[in-house]
């Protein structure tokens, strides 16, 4: 017999109430405002941006702030909203090699046009809560030198001289550049659509499986070749002016990942990359973006499929946090009739083992 | 289908550039002082919504999509019939409205003048400082290596 | 300059007027044969009739492509009016489109010239507009099928050479198929795949 059961509106409605009570917290304090958040917890910003997919610096402040602080669940909330807007259009791609550059930094080349800009990085920082913090002085102002107007080429295009490293991944003339957002997934599939699939992956997911790659599970000797971030210019084909409209900066990270490879019967020894391209300043993110690019192209390389790493369907498909929260934590939804379903089946089955062997024993002390 | 083409295009780019890449608050501010009627008529927004951001594998090659930015674009008529479009990252409406307008405006060769002066050249100036201080800043964090002296004398 | 036709003429109120347009569709498809007024909120460039207009301002978006044919992408006006209200790129064939606007259906290239879609993904087909003088004086369709209790008439013209024999074949395909909007002045009615052609009076 199916039973439909209905109930619970109160009960949700009075847990919503209370959430919006434990979000505020102590009503003494004062509210944590959007602005705030922007400004002084930036790197989270930056991290529900670039997972929920959608460049707002804003929305993904208040997402982060209706989550209480969840960044997988503020990156749900901001995919969410996302798919209420209508596409204007698509960008022309950005230019890295132009960005006002605010870190860079290269460990491959020492002396490299441009020089070793270190930024507002935590490295070198000895990781040692600071007390200070805990007060409410302000820091020094920061300090300043005068830049020069230095050209800082992309560190790849020094190695492509030798010709020791191959050049910037290409895709046939006719490949039109796919969209996860727009046509659903198949395997296998092009390097711009994992590219993709990465960018908006989970950071943690990412990071395990790009230290996986170091630690064997593939063979993978890399090198950061270069990691950049900075203000990059967005511009958009408007077709009713017949040019590109220039719609303002954004902030991302850029890494190039070199890694030493032996060679295949597809390709030369040489040096091969790993590109990863995330929103704002995502340097762990961006380099572990790099390591599962060059892992998953092992075949396009000719390399063997041994590691999780290298497995396109594994890695696409388990690496959107989204995706997996909602299927993880949809255990916790009502499955009270699945359940009665299989506690029937259970109890059949057991009722059943015991009968055989109940039988069984009749046998033998009949035989004996 | 598109307007006119040639040397005014690239000045009306660069002044959409900079619109588009102005502080709200700063635009709203240099609009009122400037004294620039606004009175037009919407034909399409302000209305916001997405645009694709691509980037190249490997920083030069094949184009791929990496996520997604909020946009806002208005289009305007002036009662002289002089057509503005502008676009902008964000949702902030009013200030690609006022965009928009200027755009619209800008056709008008006696309010060119103005525009210049009172609208984008100070905004010109404020990205520019902002710009070089950025630099400056992060010029303060470049590593300058030493070599250390051997023992050998 | 532009051509004001261009840039004006898309709706007064975005979200109502392609709401109004979007129910009318959706009427039409499920009760094939009626005929559902389209409020005249879209004022397109001619060839392009109002209530195509306003059925392409309501579905079209940047990612449907879209065919015009031979009439339609004449005019320029035509191409820049759509692209600039909804965005939507010209499709180079009538396969990569997922809409296609006709002014001229009887001149028009056969049905299973565009999209079909797969067996997997039906949906990735086209969705027809056909421009009609009328919905209520042309030679009497007798439909049947889905959202049809008895019988439906439905008197558009012009239609299609060979209306009733294309239809058939469309309807062998299922559930691969194009779907049909005739857009008359007084308002659309739709063919969807799953409407029959019992019989066509000439």
């Amino acid at each position: 017999m199916y039973v439909a059961v209905k109930g619970g509106e109160a009960a949700i409605a009075n847990a919503h109430r209370l959430l919006a009570d434990r979000r505020r917290g102590d009503r003494a304090v004062p509210a944590i405002t959007l602005e705030q958040i922007v400004e002084q917890l930036s790197l989270s910003v930056d991290r529900v941006m670039a997972e929920g997919s959608l460049y707002d610096g804003e929305l993904a402040a208040l997402a982060i702030k209706q989550a209480r602080g969840d960044v997988i669940e503020a990156i749900f909330i901001l995919r969410a909203y996302r798919t209420t807007l209508p596409r204007f259009g698509y960008a022309r791609p950005v230019d890295t090699g132009a960005m006002l550059v605010e870190r860079r930094i290269s460990a491959t080349y020492k002396d490299l046009p441009g020089g070793q800009l270190l930024g507002p990085t935590f490295d070198y920082t000895h990781r040692l809560l600071d007390p200070a913090l805990a007060e409410t002085g302000e820091p020094a102002p920061p300090a300043t030198r005068p830049a020069g107007d230095e050209a800082m080429p992309r560190v790849s295009g020094i190695l492509a001289g030798e010709g020791l490293i191959e050049e910037d991944g290409a895709l046939p003339q006719d490949h039109r550049t796919g969209d996860l957002t727009r046509e659903p997934l198949d395997f296998p599939m092009q390097r711009d659509l994992r590219l993709q699939a990465l960018a908006r992956g989970d950071e943690g997911f990412l990071l395990a499986l790009g230290y996986s790659t170091q630690r064997g599970y593939a063979r993978s000797h890399p090198f950061a070749g270069e990691i950049r971030i900075g203000l990059v210019e967005v511009e958009l084909d408007v077709p009713e002016l017949g040019f590109a409209v220039t719609l303002g900066r954004i902030r991302v990270t850029e890494c190039q990942m070199v890694n030493q490879f032996q060679g295949s019967a597809k390709a030369p020894p040489q040096f091969t990359r790993g590109y990863g391209l995330v929103f704002g300043q995502s340097e762990r993110k961006a380099m572990a973006m790099a390591l599962c690019d060059r892992a998953l192209r092992a075949r396009e390389l000719g390399e063997d499929v041994t590691a999780p790493a290298q497995d396109e369907e594994f890695v696409v498909s388990h690496c959107d946090n989204v995706q997996a929260t909602g299927f993880v934590e949809h255990l916790k939804l009502p499955h009270y009739v699945d359940f009665q379903a299989e506690l029937d089946l259970v109890r059949r089955m057991r009722r059943e083992v015991e009968e055989a062997r109940a039988a069984g024993a009749a046998d033998r002390e009949a035989a004996e | 289908m598109h307007e006119r083409e040639g040397a005014g295009d690239e000045a009306r780019r660069a002044a959409m550039a900079v619109l588009a890449q102005a502080p709200g608050d700063m635009l709203d501010r240099l609009w009122r002082e400037s004294g620039l009627p606004g009175e037009a008529e919407m034909l399409r927004g302000p209305e916001t919504g997405l645009v694709g951001l691509r980037g190249r594998i490997g920083g030069g090659g094949a184009p791929f999509n990496f996520g997604e930015a909020t946009a806002t674009r208005a289009t305007v008529k002036l009662p002289g019939g002089e057509v503005g479009h502008a676009y902008a990252l964000g949702r902030d409406t009013r200030k690609v409205r006022i965009a928009a307008i200027l755009d619209a405006l800008a056709r008008r060769p006696e309010a060119a003048a103005t525009i210049e002066t009172a609208i984008l050249a100070p905004l010109r100036a404020a990205l520019a400082e902002a710009d070089a201080r950025r630099r400056d800043e992060t010029a303060a964090t470049r590593v300058d290596f030493f070599t250390m002296v051997r023992g050998e004398d | 300059m532009h051509d004001a036709s261009v840039i004006e003429g898309g709706f007064a109120r975005p979200v109502f007027d392609a709401q109004a347009a979007f129910r009318a569709v959706m009427d039409a498809m499920a009760r094939p044969g009626t005929v559902q007024p389209v409020p005249p909120a879209a004022r397109p460039p001619a060839p392009l009739a109002a209530t195509a207009g306003a059925v392409a301002l309501a579905l079209c978006d940047h990612d449907t492509p879209v065919w015009l044919d031979t009439p339609l992408a004449a005019s320029e006006a035509v191409s820049a009016w759509l692209g600039f209200h909804t965005g939507a790129p010209r499709a180079a064939t009538p396969a990569e489109a997922h809409f296609a606007f006709v002014a001229a259906p009887a001149a028009m290239i056969g049905l299973e010239n565009f999209a079909q879609g797969t067996q997997a993904y039906p949906d990735r087909s086209a969705t027809l507009v056909l421009q009609v003088d009328t919905l209520r004086e042309g030679p009497a369709l007798r439909l049947a099928g889905p959202g049809i209790e008895h019988e439906a008439r439905l008197a558009a013209a012009p239609l299609p050479r060979h209306v009733a024999e294309q239809w058939a074949q469309n309807n062998a395909r299922f559930p691969r198929g194009v779907d049909l909007v005739l857009a008359a002045p007084d308002g659309i009615a739709a063919l969807p795949r799953t409407t029959r052609i019992l019989s066509r009076e000439d």
